[in-house]
């Protein structure tokens, strides 16, 4: 068993009376693409500074392969970082900006040539090589802050949002080539980021963050489908939270029973009975069908309003023929997203749900239910999942229904 | 107005007007400085070639180059005394002023402004009076100098006064802000994520400085040593209040050749040959200190 990359121990850090970082434990396996992933002031930012050494932990212990790190100096860490202006020296040129670190490590004058042309080859940015920092694009400035990093053969590479100033087009080229990059080097990365579609798409794990606190660590797939706090539903992706109730719970499993009286049976991952929880749903699982007025029981109400009241509760009320959960609601818009059209419905109690419907079919897309048009919503059970309440934090807005591609800032 | 018609009118109009725009800016500040500069400059020239006395009917102007000659000759011990306060004190100025602009600029927190403030205080008294003070400072019936014989760091009968340290003292004491000024500008504009780098490359914090922190405030160091050196070597108010005949620099033999001997061809030409001398050191330094090769030293190192 090989010591972890980089271990956490309780891991506190405060500024004053704020406290960045609290009781932090994290463990980080060699060669890991690891992200922290979190709202700004969330504290991943300060735990990539602990780990770097720039600034002390006022509580618990960081291990470095295994050795504890305390009070030792960033120059004499065995990491190197990239930030997130990429802090290229403007004074040296792209060559001698990558042979920086080398120079510092008294690295031969020939191998320091060698490495750092093999670096920035590496990178794509070899006709570059005698250029001065202010003459390159944010981009390419980006690709030499990362061979400067990586020349070094760092036991952990610290990256610090570095594509938060690209375009987003930019980003997904460099996001798939810094992943590229990793893959090919073995080195244990941490990145920092608030963009959940880059940590998706890159990570093998993702630490999510909140408040100085880790909310779950997991494997993007997990993080997604299987959220375990209402934070995490809501940061990654859309929160497309129903409020509810454990009626009844056992060995994993239990009842759940949403406010707006559906009932069904699920996986309730230690939440207790009689706890409050959230059910959700994402959006692309939920399938959506005009309500026919002379038949829901739902639909007899004014279409217009949001306060349209459940149907009786019963066996028959939130259940469709084919034994899926449904829901009543009333759609209160339809935004068309390009691959996809999103409908956001208001459920009783109102709860809003947004509705992801792929673009497949042009005659398809005519037939989606407009603004206050009485839709049924339905789920397969096996894609609606409990999630407990965040501690301390509210869940994020959910009453911002931004398109799930641009919910990155 | 809004008409189309009217826009295509107006539109040439309109590109002449923001094309001249730059010359308006520039107006000013080049017709001050014809006024101000270059015609003085002319007459100062024609009457640095000029030759007679005012005892024997005024000044005629006959190409005497040989101003220049006597002014070289007779003085030179008065121009390399010049440099070399003005050098001195500009070396001093910048040790102190460096790490005083450093510790404004990193360390400086919210009394910033006030201690920016305190640097540029003693502006507000005018030069001479500042200068009059260190002369009642320095004078032999001070305190300080009392105190320094008590303390046998000075000799009895010795004196601070008319020394060539006292002048340099006066000369970095009153030039110092103009230091410190432009070296402040200079760091405060780095961004502490380079030296976060620096450190992060496994630089120590010391190495951070040198590779780093320092070439990156060069500019400032420049601009603050030419701004110091420059007008240091042309004054005469430090060496004339506190200096005696074997401080005199170049500015008392020009003010005494002005205003007591009333030989203005000399002064003139020692005032041309003072600027002249200025100017290639200046150059020869801004070759060898200035920017590139400052800011290029690990570059070069590199070929």
């Amino acid at each position: 068993m090989t010591e972890p990359s980089v271990r956490l121990e309780a891991v506190t850090k405060a500024f004053g009376d704020l406290v960045a970082v609290r009781e932090l434990d994290l463990d980080i396996p060699q060669g890991e693409f690891f992200t922290l992933l979190g709202p700004s002031g969330c504290g991943k930012t300060t735990t990539l500074r602990l780990v770097a050494g720039f600034e002390q932990p006022t509580g618990g212990r960081v291990l470095i392969e295994g050795s504890d790190v305390a009070g030792m100096p960033p120059h004499r860490r065995p990491t190197n970082t990239v930030f997130q202006s990429y802090a290229l020296f403007p004074h040296l040129n792209v060559r001698e900006n990558v042979a920086y670190g080398l120079r510092r490590k008294k690295v031969g004058g020939d191998e320091i040539k060698r490495r750092v042309e093999a670096e920035l080859e590496r990178v794509g940015m070899a006709a570059d090589i005698n250029r001065r920092p202010n003459q390159l694009s944010g981009g390419m400035q980006q690709r030499v802050a990362l061979a400067r990093a990586l020349v070094n053969l760092p036991k952990v590479l610290l990256l610090d949002e570095p594509l938060g100033a690209l375009d987003l087009k930019l980003r997904k080229g460099l996001q798939l080539e810094l992943k590229r990059i990793q893959r090919e080097v073995g080195i244990t990365f941490v990145y920092v980021t608030h963009d959940q579609e880059e940590a998706l798409t890159m990570s093998d794990r993702i630490a999510v963050m909140n408040q100085g606190r880790v909310e779950q660590i997991d494997a993007p797939a997990q993080v997604y489908e299987r959220p375990a706090t209402t934070f995490v539903a809501g940061f990654i992706g859309v929160s497309n939270l129903m409020p509810g109730q454990v009626t009844r719970a056992s060995s994993g499993r239990g009842q759940v029973r949403l406010d707006s009286g559906v009932e069904f049976e699920t996986a309730t991952d230690g939440i207790g009975s009689g706890e409050r929880c959230h059910a959700v749903v994402r959006p692309e699982k939920l399938e959506i069908t005009p309500v026919d007025s002379s038949q829901g029981a739902s639909a007899t109400g004014d279409p217009s309003s949001a306060r349209i009241r459940p149907g009786p509760t019963g066996s028959e009320a939130g259940r469709a023929q084919d034994g899926r959960p449904t829901i009543d609601g009333v759609v209160e818009a339809s935004v068309y997203l390009g691959t996809a059209t999103q409908i956001v419905v208001v459920l009783p109690g109102d709860v809003r749900m947004t509705v992801l419907v792929p673009n497949a079919d042009e005659a398809e897309r005519a037939r989606l239910p407009g603004g206050g048009a009485p839709v049924r919503l339905s789920w397969a059970p096996e894609h609606i999942h409990v999630v407990r309440e965040s501690a301390g934090a509210p869940a994020p807005d959910a009453g911002d229904r931004a398109p799930v591609a641009e919910t990155s800032k | 107005m809004t008409s189309p018609k009217g826009r295509d009118r107006s539109a040439p109009r309109g590109a002449l007007r923001r094309r001249a725009i730059p010359y308006f800016l520039l107006g000013p500040g080049l017709i001050w400085l014809l006024l101000f500069f270059v015609v003085p400059l002319y007459f100062m020239g024609r009457l640095s070639l000029e030759s007679g006395s005012l005892e024997t009917g005024g000044f005629e102007f006959t190409w005497e180059w040989s101003n220049y000659g006597h002014a070289l000759g007779d003085y030179q011990d008065r121009f390399v005394r010049s440099f070399f306060f003005a050098g001195s004190a500009t070396v001093i100025a910048l040790l102190i002023a460096y790490p005083l602009a450093y510790a404004i600029a990193f360390r400086g927190g919210r009394w910033k402004n006030a201690l920016l403030f305190a640097v540029v205080a003693p502006f507000f008294t005018t030069y001479l009076i500042r200068t009059l003070a260190w002369q009642t400072i320095l004078s032999d019936d001070s305190p300080v100098v009392s105190t320094m014989q008590t303390l046998g760091l000075l000799g009895d009968g010795g004196r601070l006064l008319a020394t060539d340290g006292a002048v340099i003292a006066g000369l970095t004491y009153n030039f110092l802000p103009f230091m410190v000024l432009p070296i402040y500008a200079s760091l405060e504009r780095i961004d502490v994520r380079l030296i976060e780098a620096a450190r992060d490359l496994y630089s120590s914090a010391r190495t951070a400085f040198w590779r780093v922190t320092l070439p990156l405030s060069a500019p400032g160091v420049v601009a603050g040593t030419l701004l110091t050196f420059i007008p240091a070597s042309g004054d005469y108010i430090n060496a004339e209040f506190l200096g005696g005949t074997n401080q005199a620099m170049i500015g008392n033999v020009i003010q005494s050749l002005y205003l007591n001997l009333r030989d203005f061809p000399s002064a003139a030409a020692l005032s041309f040959t003072l600027m002249a001398v200025i100017l290639i050191a200046v150059f020869i330094y801004i070759r060898f200190a200035g920017s590139e090769a400052l800011m290029g030293e690990e570059a070069e190192k590199a070929k």
